[in-house]
Parts: C-alpha cells; sequence; structure tokens
C-alpha cells in the first residue's frame, strides 16, 4: 500500500480531510458514535501545531470552537444526535454571528439515547431546523470515505466562503465501516482560506457590513480592530439594534447568502440517470444499497438510476425536480421515516410518483428491502 | 490612558436603571485596567445573557457577547487559541452559576488563565426579578412570591473547591479594593474568580424592601468585613470581602504547550 493509502473507518477519513482542509483547532466530548474523531484529533492535533480540548458538555465544545474560530483558526467539532441536539443554541449563535466552523454529527438511532450503537439518518431534518428562529444551513454527507474526506474538505471551504456553520451528517454505518482511503497530494484540491479585511488599523472596520458580494471580510480577535459580536440583532458594527430595518436587512442576508447560492453549493453525484424508468434518490450509507441496486439491475437490463445526494441543505430542489421529470417512479432510500422523502414531494411536478423504501431498525438498509419497494410499486408483489 | 478611552462612547448610553451597581463594577474594571497599562488589543472579554453581560458592548476591546451561561465556555476556546490575549469575562449571577455553573468549575478546575467577575446582584434584573442561585433562602422575587426556599451558593466556598487558584470577594461600596482585587485577578496566571456583591434596586431592592441604591450601598458597608478580621468572629453574620485564595498552580495552556511538545517528539 503507498504512503498515502489507508485502510480505514469513516470517522478516519474525515479527521484527514478535516486536517487537510487545514484545520488547527477541535473541541469536543464523547460520544458514540463518533468518538474515534475527537481521540484521532487529540493525538495528531498537537503534533501539527494544532490545539484539542476535551470540554466539558457538547454545548461548552461547540462555545469554544466558535472563540476559537473568531481568533482565525479553522475549527470542528464532533458528535451524535444527543449532543448535536445540545449544540443547537450555539448553532444559531454562529449563524447569527456569522462564524465559519464545521459540526460533524455522526448519526446514531434517536430519539434520546436511542440506538448509540447502530446507524440512522434522523437528524436530517434537526440539521435544517434544530435551532430557533429562521435561518438558512448548509448540511453535507457522504456515503463512503473518498467521499467523506472531500467532502470534509468541502465543509471547511464552504463554512469560510459563506461564513457560516456547516453541519456533516455522517451515520454511524459509513463512520465504522473501513474501506480504503487515498489522500489527495497537499494542493490537489483547492483550499478556502480565510477572507481577512485590508482595512488598515485606525481606520474603521465595519465587521458586519457585506461587500457587495454579500461577503464579510474578517478581523481576527487580538488583531488591531476591535469589533462587538453578538447573538442579537445588530448593526454594521455588531452592536445590537431593534431597529426593524436592521432586524429585516441581517435575516434577509443571514438567507440570502446561503438560499441564492443553492447551486453553488449542491453537490451531488449521479448514475445511469440518462434514461433511467425508475429513479432512486438516496445519500449517505444508504446510498450504498441503493447503488448496488441500480448496478445489479441494470446488469439484468433494468433500467435504475440512482441520484446521490451530497448536499442535504440547502435542498438541491432544482437538480432533483429536474431529474424527477422523465422517471415512472422515484424511490426515496433513507434511514427514517421519510425526512428527505418530504422534501423531494415538494419539489417534483408529480409527488405521487415518488416513494419512500426506510428501515428506522437500527439494521442497516439493503438492497433487498429496496428492491421489494420497487416490485411493489411495479406492482410485481415482493 | 484615560479611563474614557477604553470607552465605546458610541454605544452609550447604557441600559441599566439608575442606580444599578453595574456601572460601578464597570468603573472598577476600567480603573483597574488603566492601572495595569494594558493595551485594548491585548484584552478579550467575553459574556453571556443578562444585565451584567451587557458590560461587553461598552468597552473599547475585542468583545464577545454570547449565549447564557456559556461566556467561559467560548472563552476558553479564545483562550487557549491564543494564550497570549488576556480574558476578562464578567457574568450576572444566574448567568455564571445557574446556567453556567457546569462551565463555571470546569473552567475552575482546568485553572485556564481567564479572570471571572461575578457580578452578584442576587436576582435576574433583565427577565424582571426572579430569583438566582445566589438570592438564598427568604428572599422575595417574582419566582418565589411566598419567600424563597433555595439555598445559594457561596461563590468563595464553590470556586476554592473547584480549584479556581485567585478567589476574592468585594462589594460596590469598596471601590478603591475592587479595583485592586481585580487588578490582581487580571496579573494572576491562571483561574482568577472575583465576586463582586452589587446592588438591584429596580428589582432585588424594591421586592425585599432594602431601600434605594444609597441604602444598599451602605448595607454592603455595614454587613461585609476584611477577610480574617476579629469582627466576623464577633458577628459570623457579616460577609468576609478580600482575597481568600491566590496560589500558583499550572496553568492550562502552558500545560497544553507542554502536550504540543511531547507530541512533537512522537513524529521525529
Amino acid at each position: 500500500m503507498s504512503e498515502n493509502k489507508k485502510f480505514i473507518q469513516g470517522n478516519e477519513a474525515c479527521v484527514d480531510g478535516a486536517l487537510y482542509a487545514g484545520l488547527d483547532f477541535f473541541a469536543g466530548y464523547p460520544i458514540t458514535p463518533s468518538t474515534e474523531i475527537a481521540e484521532l484529533l487529540s493525538y495528531r492535533l498537537p503534533q501539527s501545531g494544532g490545539k484539542f480540548i476535551q470540554m466539558e458538555d457538547e454545548i461548552a465544545s461547540l462555545c469554544a470552537i466558535i472563540g476559537a474560530s473568531l481568533t482565525g483558526r479553522k475549527v470542528m467539532t464532533a458528535t451524535s444526535g444527543p449532543g448535536f441536539s445540545l449544540m443547537q443554541e450555539a448553532l444559531g449563535y454562529a449563524v447569527m454571528t456569522e462564524i465559519p466552523c464545521v459540526i460533524v454529527n455522526v448519526q446514531r438511532g434517536g430519539p434520546s439515547t436511542g440506538i448509540p450503537t447502530h446507524g440512522s439518518q434522523g437528524d436530517v431534518n434537526q440539521a435544517r431546523w434544530g435551532t430557533h428562529g429562521d435561518h438558512a444551513i448548509i448540511a453535507m454527507t457522504a456515503s463512503n470515505h473518498q467521499d467523506v474526506f472531500a467532502i470534509t474538505v468541502e465543509a471547511f471551504n464552504l463554512a469560510e466562503t459563506y461564513r457560516t456553520p456547516v453541519i456533516l451528517l455522517f451515520d454511524e454505518v459509513v463512520a465504522h465501516m473501513r474501506e480504503p482511503l487515498v489522500i489527495p497530494e497537499s494542493g490537489a484540491i483547492p483550499l478556502v482560506e480565510r477572507l481577512r479585511t485590508s482595512v488598515k488599523e485606525g481606520v474603521d472596520y465595519h465587521p458586519y457590513l457585506p461587500r457587495e458580494d454579500g461577503r464579510l471580510p474578517m478581523s481576527d480577535f487580538g488583531g488591531v480592530h476591535r469589533y462587538n459580536v453578538t447573538g442579537l440583532f445588530h448593526d454594521m458594527w455588531g452592536f445590537p439594534s431593534t431597529e426593524p430595518r436592521t432586524v429585516h436587512g441581517l435575516l434577509r442576508h443571514l438567507v440570502d447568502k446561503i438560499e441564492n447560492h443553492t447551486n453553488q453549493i449542491v453537490r451531488y453525484r449521479e448514475y445511469y440517470l440518462e434514461d433511467a424508468e425508475h429513479l432512486l434518490i438516496s445519500y449517505g450509507s444508504a446510498a450504498r444499497s441503493a447503488r448496488h441496486v441500480v448496478e445489479d439491475r441494470r446488469l439484468r437490463g433494468e433500467r435504475l438510476g440512482l441520484l446521490e445526494l451530497q448536499t442535504l441543505w440547502p435542498f438541491p430542489a432544482d437538480i432533483v425536480r429536474e431529474k424527477c421529470i422523465h422517471p415512472k417512479s422515484v424511490i426515496v432510500v433513507e434511514l427514517n421515516m421519510g425526512q428527505i422523502l418530504s422534501s423531494v414531494k415538494m419539489v417534483v411536478n408529480d409527488p405521487q410518483k415518488v416513494f419512500l423504501a426506510n428501515r428506522i431498525d437500527g439494521i442497516f438498509i439493503t438492497p433487498e428491502d429496496i428492491l421489494n419497494i420497487l416490485r411493489l410499486i411495479q406492482g410485481r408483489g415482493v | 490612558m484615560a479611563v474614557k478611552e477604553y470607552l465605546r462612547e458610541r454605544f452609550f448610553p447604557h441600559l441599566w436603571c439608575p442606580g444599578c451597581g453595574h456601572g460601578m463594577v464597570l468603573n472598577g474594571l476600567l480603573h483597574a485596567v488603566e492601572k495595569l497599562g494594558m493595551s485594548k488589543n491585548e484584552i478579550v472579554m467575553v459574556s453571556g445573557i443578562g444585565c451584567s453581560a451587557r458590560i461587553s458592548g461598552y468597552v473599547d476591546f475585542h468583545t464577545l457577547h454570547t449565549i447564557h451561561g456559556r461566556a467561559l465556555a467560548f472563552a476558553t476556546g479564545v483562550k487557549m487559541s491564543r494564550p497570549e490575549l488576556n480574558l476578562i469575562v464578567p457574568m450576572g449571577d444566574g448567568d455564571a452559576l445557574a446556567i453556567g455553573g457546569n462551565h463555571f468549575i470546569h473552567a475552575a478546575r482546568r485553572n485556564i488563565d481567564i479572570t471571572a467577575i461575578v457580578m452578584n446582584n442576587r436576582i435576574y434584573g433583565m427577565t424582571g426579578g426572579q430569583f438566582s442561585p445566589l438570592s438564598g433562602e427568604g428572599i422575595q422575587a417574582t419566582t418565589a412570591p411566598f419567600a424563597n426556599i433555595d439555598y445559594s451558593f457561596d461563590v468563595v466556598e464553590l470556586s476554592k473547591a473547584a480549584g479556581a487558584t485567585f478567589v476574592a470577594r468585594t462589594t460596590t461600596y469598596h471601590v478603591q479594593q475592587m479595583t485592586e482585587i481585580i487588578r490582581k485577578a487580571i496579573l494572576h496566571e491562571g483561574f482568577a474568580v472575583v465576586e463582586v456583591l452589587s446592588q438591584c434596586p429596580t428589582y432585588f431592592g424594591r421586592k425585599n424592601k432594602a431601600g434605594d441604591a444609597v441604602d444598599m450601598v451602605k448595607w454592603f458597608k455595614n454587613n461585609t468585613t476584611p477577610v480574617g478580621s476579629n469582627a466576623k468572629q464577633e458577628n459570623p453574620d457579616l460577609i468576609e470581602r478580600g482575597i481568600f485564595v491566590q496560589k500558583e498552580s499550572p496553568e492550562y495552556c502552558n500545560e497544553y504547550d507542554k502536550v504540543v511538545q511531547r507530541a512533537m517528539k512522537m513524529v521525529k
């Protein structure tokens, strides 16, 4: 095996991606099935000049990385459902204050303590709407280690580009599965570095006055510009405001900066879509079984296709609508009770032809599970 | 540098009520910073939510007004990332010790170099006068209409037990002492806790018939005594003020530097 090829768990692929992207500060709290991420980073970050801290809970973990990000670092925390629930208030704070950070949620079965050692994709809608108030968010996922690596790098890039928290919704199956990862050469994947202000010392710096392109250059805490950061609605100085135009303008900005760039943010993979009669839409670990079904059936001459979503939020509405036009049926394959199904139904022209193939018992969905649903739709019985 | 230079006058008037003690804490804090001759760029103030937390908006430092109770967690991230910066974290009593109690004891346990100031007015002011974990039994509050049955924390004892390496208490009456204590707390390398008894005439005072702001400040004068004084032995109800703990102990960020050194050796 060459030096840059590894046979590892998905959690380690995430760690490799984060370090490739320039992660240099991590705070976390132990929780199954994400703990390996913290363990590996406690070992590797100090070796590369970065810092690791184990905090007293998940709330503190997210708060700590937000603080560190403000000083100019690339930051991440990792958790699973219960910890992600605890993080929701601080997540909203990062949205409101526009502080780049990456939050990994290695999903397990819920609600509550649920089924910690088994896979699930039950936190998809929590990632979208878990924190209170209107807002936009970026959430991404991947089904294999090479993509876990690449999507993790992408998460850091998008966090910097849009000054936003980015959620990585991995799941227990991919996180604990072992498969090869080839680490790309340095420079093979472009990295987005922090956009810092060019305003000189002594000249007024407006931390919350967007440029014409909507981006907000930052100034590191500890640098020459002193400013206020608050989770209250705030003006261009970062000072609290209840002035209606300011409140409206900020909320519009927070939503538009992401929703208006949906097509630039969206990542997906497609398999055999050109002539597909039946389209599977899936993501994360579930997409592995979906892909197996498609490739297996193609060998038998059945025209199946797979749209594998990697960006879940903002929802790739245009792509999904377009890809769903021609197929006779659309089957959403996911490990929950239809969290992406409802978004698909909302955007397609004919919601009647959209079906759900799922499992919610902690057991990974098999190709046979998906085939059974397909046969039912085709009127062939199981 | 004149104390006024540390203020963001753009953001005045402040939102504190007439007679509030928090402005006196701000005064004591800024005089301490001025005496230390610190540059504004080397100070980061992190606060949570509440009347006390608004202090961060008024000072011309790097200021981070965060979420309720979590200021010390944010501050830990800033400090760990940039240990050369001076972290000052003013908190209210509910902010520091109810919702933020866990972060408080863990920051103390780590002995991370942060100056925590507990602006203790024994009430939730921003929300209109509910009892806090520092109100104490017998206190009247909007959520204790038949008198409070919750015992209060003793901030000094709690901080000592949690591992803080500098622990002090003062009041808004003793402004000179407050300035001197905060100065020493900022200089201290490790987790420093300064409890400042502060008055809330609007809610605590009115509900508990404690008089106006002047009466409440006089109460601090008449009901506190220097730590270790004979008066305390004669009258155990007196509240001691002064420095209770000031000791050297390995600081968290320095210790992490050693972790980095050990990790680097593994690479070689």
